[in-house]
């Protein structure tokens, strides 16, 4: 340890406001970094749910259409 | 060689490979950085001349390494995306190019912070600091170029096009310092010559260094991931990898 106490530490031999500045920001940009991309992930998953539901109505839909058609067909013959 | 290449045009391959990438370039990462800057942080001894300020350092030099580091890649990522059309190369544009402003604004943050107590001044227009600036300019004017166009083909082109451009400004960075008069000190770490410090300083620094390398590798994995699924967000596979059972309507 180059420092003999904490006040020490964060007194830097009196550069302490910048040392500690520079490190604070540069940990703090790669953390938004991060994060940005955890949340972008999260949307996706979002929009992947939404998409699957478009899907699963468009197939219901196609089913009923199907079927209706199956029907009038049976009737009609 | 190509033939095994290949299937990483595809975004599955590709998103597959760096899956098995990422958590280990995470750990490394961290392990890394963390020791690199405790270690130049508390225990390495402080410089005769710049008392504590110099261990801005760790931060300083790897950030800026690799903010051109990223940037090379970046531009060869154009080339493949512009030469032989592939998708995923374009891709890796956007997804280097947040990273290395990130790594950028970094660089130049830390660099200001401690240039105000070492030159007195905050910012200084010489060509060491002027360069840097460009480089954050050049991956901002990349990233915009990237998502201004409707069609994201045609952006990912004009993208491709100025990340290449841009790149002559990488040895223009590299070399400000001997070409030009300036402020900034020259380089502390060379491979033909001895290194300008102690190892009690240069071992922390390096070890921060690798941090560095193995930090923008993981970030820019983790976007690229990102981006594919993004682009293949209409395919089966890419559905599933988020959690959902796609349904083709069959």
């Amino acid at each position: 340890m180059a420092f003999d106490s904490w006040q020490e530490v964060i007194w830097m031999g009196g550069y302490g406001f910048y040392v500690w500045l520079a490190f604070g920001i540069s940990i703090l940009a790669i953390a938004i970094l991060v994060v940005h991309g955890l949340l972008t992930r999260k949307k996706l998953a979002q929009l992947a749910v939404k998409k699957q539901q478009q899907q699963q109505r468009i197939a219901r839909r196609k089913q009923q259409e199907r079927h209706r058609s199956m029907v009038t067909n049976d009737s009609t013959s | 060689m190509w033939k095994w290449l290949h299937p990483y045009a595809k975004g599955e391959a590709t998103y597959r490979l760096l899956g098995l990438w990422q958590p280990w370039l995470t750990g490394l990462a961290l392990a890394f950085v963390s020791v690199g800057l405790v270690w130049g942080l508390f225990y390495a001894p402080p410089d005769y001349q710049q008392g504590d300020s110099y261990r801005i350092i760790f931060i300083h030099v790897p950030s800026a390494m690799f903010s051109m580091g990223a940037y090379t890649g970046m531009a060869i990522a154009a080339l493949i995306a512009l030469v032989w059309q592939i998708r995923t190369a374009e891709w890796a544009i956007a997804a280097i190019a947040p990273v290395g402003a990130t790594l950028t604004f970094v660089a130049l943050f830390t660099g200001a912070v401690w240039g105000k107590p070492m030159w007195g001044t905050w910012w200084e227009w010489d060509a060491r600091l002027t360069s840097q600036l460009i480089l954050l300019f050049l991956y901002i004017g990349v990233l915009a170029l990237y998502y201004a166009f409707n069609d994201a083909r045609t952006g990912a082109k004009a993208a491709a096009i100025l990340a290449l451009v841009g790149v002559i400004n990488v040895p223009i960075i590299h070399f400000s310092v001997y070409w030009w008069n300036s402020l900034h000190q020259g380089a502390t770490i060379t491979k033909f010559e001895k290194p300008s410090m102690p190892p009690e300083m240069l071992i922390p620094l390096l070890i921060s260094i690798a941090g560095f390398l193995f930090l923008t590798a993981a970030l820019i994995t983790q976007r690229l991931r990102n981006e594919i699924l993004k682009q293949e967000l209409h395919r089966p596979w890419a559905m599933a990898k988020l959690g959902v059972e796609a349904n083709d309507g069959v």
